[in-house]
């Protein structure tokens, strides 16, 4: 007679390496004085674009930049961010739809992470996957372009929700698309109450100066804490 | 799809446990999975069952307990559980809330062991 199976208590979470390697991540960044932003969209929201345009403007500040990005096959949007004359380096994910702590981890290998001060890091387009995976990123953006539906929050309410802001991308081109802003900053606020919505296009630059002064606050207010601290360290 | 990691990491836990205990035989896992987990549940149990092949977990089974999403209303104070994921209010007073209590977990609880 075989013996009834027991059940034994486990307790553990599935994604608890991705998370304790993503948490040492935000330690070294804090460390080196660096501020990480991710950005996730679906394929095609302009997150390339967007990226892009970002990493010039804040070369042209004076502020030392980079970017990893993420893509399952080719290294067509590393070689564009190249364009902005900053340091960019491609993760090929191969066929996993998502970034994860490790591969960024891996990526930074060769780079002095105190010599930057901001990093960005582009996902893989999708807006499902990237989720569940903490990158040890500062601040995370989901883009929403006009060319989309303005339900897509409805649609992904996830990812909306483990996002910090959203930047609605391609505002100049509402209007061609009939892009209702109305609906789609409701859609936003059903499932994300209070979520900070920035308008912006990469290609006229209307709305660009209000993010970047907004991004740069972000990183300002968050090297304080870090001096705050490291001297209350000291103390 | 990302299930199918998410599938090998937890086959990957729960054989860890097993050698833990013995190396006991495992016949089911039991896992706590969260709307906001960004984790299909029919794609995990496809998943288990193809990433199980070959490994002593193989013939076993997952067991998935779906557990709401539960919110703080800031205007009752109370805790309160989510209708539907597409809309971050309040059950009773409707009052919007992005404080999220639960509803993200993805989280192994027990292991159903042989003998």
């Amino acid at each position: 007679m075989s013996a009834q199976p027991r059940l034994v208590e486990v307790r553990q979470n599935v994604l608890k390496q991705n998370d304790l390697l993503a948490r040492e991540l935000r330690r070294r960044f804090q460390d080196a004085g660096l501020y990480v932003v991710s950005l996730v969209s679906s394929p095609g929201a302009g997150k390339t674009a967007f990226l892009e345009k970002m990493l010039s403007s804040l070369r042209e500040r004076g502020l030392r930049v980079a970017a990893l990005v993420g893509d399952l096959a080719t290294d067509n949007d590393a070689a564009r961010l190249a364009r902005a004359a900053v340091p960019v380096k491609q993760i090929s994910t191969g066929t996993v739809c998502h970034l994860d702590a490790q591969m960024i981890e891996r990526a930074l290998d060769e780079w002095s992470l105190e010599e930057l001060d901001l990093l960005f890091i582009e996902n893989v387009g999708n807006l499902v996957c990237p989720s569940s995976y903490d990158l040890g990123e500062n601040l995370r953006i989901v883009l929403l372009s006009t060319t989309e539906g303005e339900d897509k929050p409805l649609k992904y309410p996830t990812i909306f929700n483990t996002a910090d802001v959203c930047l609605i991308t391609k505002i100049d081109l509402a209007e061609a698309t009939e892009f209702d802003l109305t609906t789609a900053l409701a859609s936003i606020q059903q499932v994300r109450p209070g979520m900070k919505v920035f308008q912006a296009s990469a290609k006229t630059g209307e709305g660009m100066d209000e993010w970047l002064k907004f991004l740069e606050g972000k990183r300002k207010s968050s090297d304080e804490c870090r001096m705050m601290s490291d001297e209350l360290k000291r103390e | 799809m990302h299930e199918l990691s998410i599938a090998m990491s937890m086959i990957e836990m729960a054989t860890e446990e097993a050698e833990r205990r013995g190396g006991v035989q495992v016949s089911a896992v039991h896992l706590k999975l969260g709307p906001l987990s960004g984790v299909v549940k029919e794609a995990l149990l496809f998943s288990y069952d193809v990433a199980c092949e070959g490994t002593p977990l193989e013939g076993s089974r997952l067991v998935i307990e779906d557990v709401p999403v539960v919110v703080y209303c800031p205007e009752c104070e109370e805790e309160r559980t989510l209708d539907s994921i597409q809309k971050f209010s309040c059950a009773v007073c409707e009052t919007p809330t992005p404080q999220i209590l639960r509803g993200q977990e993805l989280e192994i609880v027990a292991l159903e062991i042989e003998g």
